[in-house]
């Protein structure tokens, strides 16, 4: 039993949150914000100058080989800065599923790219229709002349307005929401036949509807045998929630510590408001929000590599579950005890709150993933 | 003892719904059931369509075009409007300056700014808070020095809803820097086009202009623009406090969201069937709408139980009127959420105002749906925190 970083991980850890302070303030953000892609592309260099973007790759391909604890470690600091770039959308997701699917062929071309900051990827699973549910696939892939042919929609694509190639899930054969049928296809974002249509998402990230339209791919596109991607796919879901759950827990510490310092400065009645015990109280209450969280995201992080996929996805879901009611109780009280300026965009606070919010909806709500660990029997 | 309404009241029931029904414009009836955010237009049209029937003000007194209704009736009309849906009549000035001006005003203030502040001629916007003062309103420091026949005023306010469409601003201003904080306060109303009046807008976490600071540098207020005496402004705003109580709690405008929640739930296929057939989407909702009876219950027994009270004395039962209102009014956002899920998180501010000539991305619905519950937190900040409320509540209640 031990739940310390080792030397190498605490060096990293140091680092990211060195340069997330340093380049990360408020007012920083709001910058990167504004930039075309909506996020920095300084700092995708600069991350990749310090290998974050090729951490959890082999170092065959470009990497350092690292697991599921620095990509928490990074995450972590990624939420407290509240980041814009998309290393869930390229590095955990897009990499992960390269890594975890792809060829030979497929990985030598593509990892060391993103590790070099090169390469930006986007995951197309999504479908308005689909809800929750990973395996309803309403996309189809076509055998054509030299590949396959793609078409269908695919909604909420994380940072798919910049990527350079998209992971698009298609059907091969079966139900809609059959979990067999399903592949994986790299697509070049360009390619004929995409319809994208870029926005803003109430967080401040961005996302992408997408149309595919007869878009011819060779066979080489495939990530591993057309047909067979649903288990992937419920990994990477996995990946990103571990990753998601340790940004949220990063941006929960940091939401709790600002409140935490303006109940010490905000005075009202001649007092600071810190001194009220309601306050106290409430301030308390984040905290135990915060502890039950983190320790959540570490068991969800740890279980990743966990071989049974039952115990996993169920472990995963009960973390999920418990981080998104904390990150909802933190960010709702960040803002009520802030009172009028934590109503404001000119703060930080309140996008704390919001970023809160629109993870609540990625990769299954608390309610689907607290009806799947229920379905499945709980915990214990 | 009885639950039902009379015949008479249900007639009025009738009566207004129809009205309701009939008078509401289409384009505007269409955008709130959306969720959308009415214009200042469509407000200013709804208020005065209210006007012309003699139902802008119901509850203010007959000569001043109120219409002597019983807090029954008062109830219903407010409730009928939430579930038409309509936009509110502002409350700025309807339920604020008007009633401080019916008790407090000159015969010449009420004669100038009733009939404008009714028919919304004038737009009011509150300047109560300051940077310094919010729930401590008492520690305001904007300041009105008198030259003459005017007043100098000086200072700061904050987080001034929709000061950018108003023409006056009703103020909470300092004027004897010497007497105890809530002694030396005066209530002044302010032409907002006076010079060396500035506002800057403060966008809001729903990414809208909602409020406003406004600074005050130098400006010049006629003396006859005081409402009541000078220094005694703390008991008028306080009256106000005091003056909003049925249809604080928004029980109408909480089912609204409810039963729309329901509706859009029936809409979203989950796994064979639908959300709305989910156990536990559907118990969550019984669970909010057994509370939002027992509120209404509670508002009805504060309505029923006024005609018991002298006036001006508050219903203890009407302390948890805000407290369970706005608890419930942002449960029901989160319903509204949770049916939206992912849909609701591209930010489309033109489809937030009906304003967007391209098409929404995912249902039309959904693009309001997480503005209205970003904005929702403020129920429980304005017009006195919870926390504040609990305060009251403990000391004055309980006595503790
Ligand atoms: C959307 C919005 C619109 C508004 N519109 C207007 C307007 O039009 N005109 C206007 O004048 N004002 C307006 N306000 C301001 C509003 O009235 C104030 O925000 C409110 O009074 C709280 O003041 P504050 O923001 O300074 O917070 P603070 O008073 O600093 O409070 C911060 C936190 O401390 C808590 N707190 C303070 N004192 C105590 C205590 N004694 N015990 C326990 N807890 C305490 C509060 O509940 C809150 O959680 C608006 C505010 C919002 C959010």
């Amino acid at each position: 039993m031990d739940f310390d970083l080792s030397e190498e991980q605490r060096m990293l850890q140091e680092s990211v949150e060195r340069l997330i302070s340093e380049r990360y303030d408020f007012e920083h953000r709001k910058t990167y914000m504004k930039e075309a892609p909506g996020f920095s592309k300084t700092l995708w260099a600069q991350y990749a100058e310090l290998g974050l973007l090729g951490l959890p790759f082999a170092e065959k391909y470009g990497g350092s080989g690292g697991g599921a604890v620095e990509t928490m470690i990074v995450m972590q600091a990624f939420g407290r800065g509240l980041a814009l770039e998309p290393y869930l959308a390229t590095v955990v997701m897009g990499g992960g599923l390269i890594a975890l699917a792809g060829s030979e062929a497929q990985r030598t071309t593509i990892l060391p790219r993103i590790a070099s900051g090169d390469l930006l990827l986007a995951f197309a699973h999504s479908e308005p229709q689909a809800r929750y549910e990973l395996s309803d696939v309403a996309c189809t892939a076509r055998r054509g002349a030299d590949g396959w042919i793609l078409d269908g929609q695919k909604s909420f694509v994380l940072h798919g307005d910049c990527a350079d190639q998209l992971i698009v899930s298609a059907r091969i054969g079966g139900e809609q929401r059959s979990a067999q049928g399903i592949g994986l296809f790299l697509v070049d974002a360009h390619a004929e036949g995409i319809g994208r249509r870029g926005y803003p998402t109430q967080d401040g990230l961005r996302s992408a509807e997408i149309r595919l339209s007869g878009v011819k791919v060779n066979s080489n596109a495939a990530l591993g045998e057309p047909g067979n991607a649903a288990d992937t796919i419920q990994r990477i879901a996995e990946h990103a929630l571990a990753a998601t759950g340790a940004e949220a827990v990063g941006a929960m510490a940091a939401a709790h510590e600002l409140t935490v310092d303006y109940l010490k400065t905000r005075k009202q009645f001649g007092v600071t408001i810190g001194s009220f015990q309601a306050l106290q109280h409430r301030a308390v209450d984040m905290l135990v929000h915060l502890e039950q969280a983190r320790s959540m995201s570490l068991l969800a992080t740890m279980m990743l590599d966990e071989p049974d996929p039952v115990e996993r996805s169920k472990t995963i879901s009960a973390a999920t579950v418990q981080i998104r009611r904390s990150g909802k109780f933190i960010g709702q009280q960040a803002v009520q005890l802030h009172g009028g300026i934590g109503m404001t965009l000119e703060y930080k606070i309140g996008h704390y709150f919001k970023r809160f919010t629109a993870m609540e909806s990625m990769f299954g709500d608390t309610d689907h993933h607290l009806a799947a660990l229920a379905r499945a029997g709980g915990l214990l | 003892m009885d639950l039902r309404f009379t015949p008479q009241e249900l007639a009025f029931r009738d009566e207004v719904r129809a009205f309701f029904r009939d008078a509401l414009p289409a384009s505007i009836r269409h955008k709130m059931a959306l969720g959308q955010r009415p214009s200042k237009d469509d407000i200013v049209t709804w208020q005065r369509i209210l006007n012309a029937k003699g139902w802008a003000v119901p509850h203010w007194p007959v000569e001043w075009g109120g219409q002597d209704w019983s807090p029954v009736q008062n109830y219903i009309f407010k409730e009928e409007m939430q579930l038409a849906p309509a936009p509110d009549p502002l409350a700025f000035n309807v339920s604020m300056v008007g009633p401080v001006l019916i008790a407090f005003g000159t015969e010449a203030q009420k004669r100038h700014f009733l009939p404008k502040v009714a028919n919304l001629d004038y737009w009011f916007c509150q300047g109560f808070s300051e940077p310094g003062a919010g729930s401590d309103l008492a520690s305001l420091r904007t300041s009105a020095r008198r030259e003459g026949d005017h007043y100098i005023v000086n200072g700061q306010k904050i987080w001034t809803s929709r000061a950018h469409h108003a023409d006056w601003m009703f103020c909470l201003v300092r004027t004897d820097p010497a007497a105890k904080p809530q002694s030396g306060i005066s209530y002044l109303l302010i032409d907002m086009q006076s010079p060396g009046l500035t506002i800057r807008p403060i966008p809001t976490i729903d990414g809208e202009h909602h409020f406003n600071e406004v600074f005050f540098d130098d400006v010049r207020v006629p003396a006859e623009n005081l409402v009541g005496e000078e220094n005694k402004g703390w008991t008028y705003a306080k009256y106000l406090l005091g003056n909003e109580r049925t249809g604080i709690a928004r029980v109408g405008a909480s089912k609204q969201r409810i039963i729309k929640a329901k509706q859009l739930a029936a809409t979203i296929a989950v796994g064979e069937g639908t959300l709305a057939e989910t156990e536990r989407f559907r118990e969550k909702v019984a669970a909010i709408e057994i509370e939002l009876k027992a509120l209404e219950i509670t508002q009805l027994r504060v309505v029923s139980n006024a005609r018991n009270l002298p006036r001006g004395v508050q219903d203890p039962a009407s302390s948890v009127l805000k407290l369970k209102g706005t608890e419930l009014q942002q449960a029901a956002t989160e319903i509204l959420m949770e049916v939206a899920g992912a849909h609701a998180m591209a930010f489309q501010s033109e489809h937030l105002w009906g304003t967007a000539t391209d098409e929404p991305i995912g249902p039309e619905w959904a693009a309001t749906v997480a503005p209205d519950y970003f904005y929702t937190r403020a129920s429980s900040i304005y017009g006195g925190s919870n926390e504040i409320q609990r305060n009251v509540i403990a000391k004055r209640l309980l006595g503790l």
